[in-house]
């Protein structure tokens, strides 16, 4: 499809401004002035309207695919969060609004928001605070080894130099150490995809700051040793971290508060709903213990005596601003919507069904498939296609063929450590229908790599693109239609 | 319960015994008694009637029909209706990163032309696909600089929001880093004081244009001489005032980040707004975050991909250019759409109705007694006034007028209790201008 840029012409018109309505034409002075007119692209609304149009129905997404991405949690995201996150009355809210002074009287709604989902948040987690202000997971994770760093730095204690990561971890784990100025020590993991303890003892002493876990894994397990795992970790004052990015499979059966951990970080777009928005803004609230709640991030949302919300900047020891304001709030609304509607019984539902369905899946295509962990898994499953790659069909292949079948793909080759990775992730919004379909799709991707694994390689023949060279394009860098074509 | 699972009870059971298991907490077998909650006391569910009214209610509480002359590096800008229309097609916004080209060119093409877009407005050869707001983009610039130079030294200019500087001071506070911050001379940048700090141990120095205060400059003497001591310049820049102004281009600057909110994003008390970072085709593979780029498919079809991945932490993980995963993709999508419906004329005219509002309000606040117009140095759309008295109490007295006045900058500078930060976008009416100035003059009487 042409480029927005490349439907343009010269003097055609998208919008219009109106004329001035007062008595005063400026001038930027020469010197500061723009020489030449920004080459925007020159369209009509139409334009833009039949090109953004089309372009969204080249996607894959929720509202019109099964996307058992795993890892992602690609549930349905609910429409009414979508109208309520629109009212006026949160989308032209000024923030620094509630920094005047007594400008809190203004934005009471929006603090009250922030404090409820605080409030509900710790009773669903266990802890004691939360900051909203982190704008996605991986932010989160940077505040919440900033909070590591600088509750060892209150202790005096200068010897701490490592965090440990198990073997299944997200990228974003060790990344994150790494821009707090820890080092990372990666821990194996034994056969049934739970922590290798023997490897964990043997990596700790007085250096290390803390371990970074997501529970349930990136294997799909509830790690069963958690208590001692805890016990390990904080013999040497470490900080025991939970990456919350599989949050959405414990709601109502286990608190990351209650089993051990000093901290977490919550992924609102998969636990909560809150739309993936194409890679975009998420949101990543951090949660604490009593022991971490005097360094959280500033400002903190508080209700005083009299009952009204505000905003407070007291906290001597705080870690400070990680982000411009308060967080992705127009995120945090539609999470507030979406806890308030579900209840109590609605959310254990929540991890009551993605576990249901992800253990379906996992029995119905363990015949097919190599299952890497053969027990019952939480909210997804990973499977290899280690059979199938010794025909020559590798998961990257499955995947296209799936595209063909109009089934977003599962995560491939996520948990690296796992070879020819599959991951699923069906989420509790999908029907069984659904899911047997992609299940016989995956059985009929297993019989045709037996009987004509070359075919693969010429998939996806549906779509308006076919396996883009990614060679060519980190090589000949093209990321601007003004950068020549080489 | 939950209206959105979809399973029938009957379903359920066939699932189960598929499976192979009575019920469904023998699923959650591996979670032992002694890991139950000690508590899960949530409300109990509402209808979602219940819910839009509950939460209509709560939007009724905040005060948005104040006339809003606040800025502060967030603008009350007007948004085409269809920005919102179409990025709010669940094509889109239920999708995700595009992990798999194939099936996501729709999100793909669009940042590509985001990212074409930011390199129009900047001059600059390269984008990346967003980062996380403006504060979160300079830090990441300043690392990158930090990484490239292998030195330590920053100098921060005044006029740099002190938004972003906190932020900074943050991420920055446990790492030995040299900050050294220099003064605003009559509204721009201190040439003198840059000079004295700039020096063969400099990284980086961060400028921004317009600055905090509203005032805009030409950095291009200032970048000249960071080079000349193998510095870098980074220059934070919003967007709308490039309609205008000269850009950080052609001042010669290495990396260009800001704050994208102007482009087509609501005020949304304080996000998702969107993180831009710009920068020379040499430094691309310096780069934090996603990238978009344009390739060939096995048919020779052009399409587009996530590229140079290898600076990335699902590869690299703790050797990456940055930890970032999720940025904001669809704030990115709306920005696109914000400037391909604007284009390249309406880009200019909004910038010079901007101005032109802008130059009428300091006209008519510089009648009025007791109001000092800060004069020393050009504006866009924000500019600096100096009160007879407490600029927050004039704020508040302001406010049951119907004013979002202005930002009092006692808040972030002592000593400037009584200066007020004024913003006037293209939505200010001759009138509302009028009747401003005319309660100022009341309040302060």
């Amino acid at each position: 499809m042409e480029l927005i840029f490349e439907k343009s012409v010269a003097g055609r018109r998208g919008f219009d401004f109106g004329a001035s309505d007062v008595p005063v034409h400026a001038h930027i002075p020469p010197g500061y002035a723009r020489t030449q007119d920004a080459p925007l692209p020159e369209v009509s609304e139409l334009d833009v309207v039949r090109h953004y149009t089309l372009l969204s129905q080249q996607n894959f997404s929720v509202d019109t695919h099964f996307y058992p991405l795993g890892s992602c949690t690609m549930k349905y995201n609910p429409k009414f969060t979508e109208a309520l996150a629109r009212l006026s009355g949160f989308t032209d809210l000024h923030p620094l609004l509630a920094q005047l002074s007594g400008g809190e009287q203004w934005t009471q709604g929006a603090l009250q928001i922030l404090y409820e989902l605080e409030q509900w948040m710790c009773e669903m987690t266990g802890f004691k605070h939360f900051t909203m202000q982190p704008l996605a997971g991986a932010h989160g994770e940077l505040t919440g080894i900033m909070l590591m760093a600088a509750y060892h730095k209150s202790q005096g204690n200068t010897k701490k130099k490592y965090v440990i990561i198990p073997d299944s971890a997200h990228g974003t784990n060790p990344a994150s150490a790494a821009l707090a100025g820890y080092e990372t020590i990666t821990i194996p993991s034994d056969k049934n995809g739970g922590m290798d303890l023997q490897a964990l003892k043997a990596a700790v002493n007085e250096q290390t700051a803390g371990l970074m876990m997501t529970v349930p894994s990136t294997y799909g397990v509830f790690e069963p040793n958690i208590s001692e795992i805890s016990k390990i970790i904080h013999a040497v004052d470490g900080i025991m971290y939970y990456d919350g990015a599989n949050l959405n499979a414990l709601l109502g059966r286990a608190r990351p508060g209650d089993v051990g951990f000093d901290l977490m970080h919550v992924n609102m777009h998969k636990t909560f709903s809150t739309p993936h928005g194409g890679g975009g803004p998420g949101a990543g609230p951090v949660g604490v213990n009593e022991k971490l709640s005097r360094f959280l991030p500033i400002s903190r949302v508080v209700k005083r005596p009299d009952g009204v919300y505000a905003l407070d900047y007291d906290y001597p020891e705080s870690i400070g601003y990680t982000a411009s304001f308060y967080g992705h709030f127009a995120i945090l609304v539609r999470a507030y919507a979406y806890v308030l509607m579900l209840g109590k019984e609605g959310l254990i539902d929540t991890a009551n069904h993605a576990v249901l369905n992800a253990n379906y899946i996992m029995k119905k295509l363990g015949p097919y498939y190599k299952i890497c962990f053969d027990r019952i898994c939480m909210h997804e499953s990973v499977f290899s296609a280690s059979r199938q790659a010794e025909r020559g069909v590798h998961a990257i292949d499955i995947a296209k063929f799936l595209i063909d079948q109009k089934i977003h793909p599962p995560t491939v080759y996520f948990p690296i450590s796992v070879p020819e990775a599959i991951m699923i992730e069906p989420t509790e919004t999908e029907s069984k229908q659904t899911m047997d379909r992609f299940i016989e799709k995956m059985i009929e991707a297993d019989k045709l790599s037996q009987s004509n694994p070359a075919a693969f390689k010429e998939f996806p023949l549906t779509m308006p693109s076919n396996r883009p060279d990614e060679v060519k394009a980190a090589r000949d860098v093209k990321t601007s239609f003004f950068l020549p074509d080489s | 319960m939950n209206p959105y699972i979809t399973n029938t009870p009957q379903e359920v059971g066939q699932m189960l015994e598929s499976i192979g298991v009575e019920n469904i907490d023998a699923l959650f077998a591996d979670i032992k008694p002694k890991h139950s909650p000690q508590s899960f006391d949530l409300p109990a569910g509402l209808s979602e009637y219940e819910v839009v009214r509950r939460v209509t209610q709560l939007a009724l509480k905040n005060n948005v029909h104040v006339v809003p002359f606040i800025g502060g590096g967030y603008y009350d800008h007007y948004i085409p209706t269809v920005v919102g229309a179409l990025a709010s097609r669940g094509e889109f916004y239920t999708a995700y990163t595009p992990y798999q080209p194939e099936c996501a060119q729709g999100t793909l093409q669009a940042l590509f032309e985001y990212q074409s877009a930011m390199c129009a407005l900047t001059g600059m050869a390269v984008s990346n696909a967003s980062l996380y707001d403006g504060g979160t983009a300079l830090y990441e610039a300043m690392m990158m600089a930090i990484r490239m130079t292998g030195r330590h030294k920053v100098i921060m200019d005044g006029g740099v929001s002190p938004i972003y500087r906190k932020i900074l001071k943050t991420y920055t506070h446990h790492l030995s880093y040299q900050f050294a911050e220099t003064p605003v001379v009559h509204g721009q940048s201190s040439r003198e004081e840059i000079d004295r700090l700039l020096d063969r141990d400099t990284a980086v120095i961060i400028l921004q244009n317009p600055n905090f205060f509203g005032s805009i400059d030409d950095f291009t003497d200032i970048i000249k001489k960071a080079h000349s001591v193998g510095a870098l310049a980074i220059v934070s820049v919003y967007p709308i005032s490039l309609g205008l102004l000269k850009t950080p281009a052609q001042m010669g600057a290495d990396i260009v980040t800001g704050e994208g909110q102007s482009l087509g994003l609501p005020l949304n008390f304080g996000g998702p707004y969107l993180g831009f970072m710009c920068t020379h085709k040499k430094y691309v593979r310096k780069m934090p975050g996603r990238i978009v780029g344009q390739t060939l498919d096995a048919k020779g079809e052009r399409c587009f991909v996530n590229t140079l991945q290898a600076r990335e932490q699902h590869i690299r993980r703790d050797k990456a250019t940055s930890n970032i995963c999720t940025n904001v993709s669809l704030c990115a999508l709306q920005a696109a759409i914000f400037m391909a419906v604007v284009g390249k004329n309406g880009l200019k005219e909004m910038a010079q109705l901007n101005l032109d509002k802008a130059e009428f309000a300091k006209q008519l606040l510089s009648k009025i007694k007791g109001v000092e117009v800060k004069r020393s140095a050009p504006t866009f759309n924000e500019f600096t006034v100096h009160l007879p008295v407490d600029a927050s109490h004039v704020v508040a007295a302001m406010m049951s007028r119907g004013f979002a006045a202005g930002f009092p900058l006692g808040r972030y500078y002592p000593g400037m209790e009584r200066y007020l930060l004024v913003a006037v976008t293209e939505k200010r009416t001759k009138e509302e201008i009028e009747r401003y100035a005319k309660a100022l003059q009341e309040v302060l009487n």
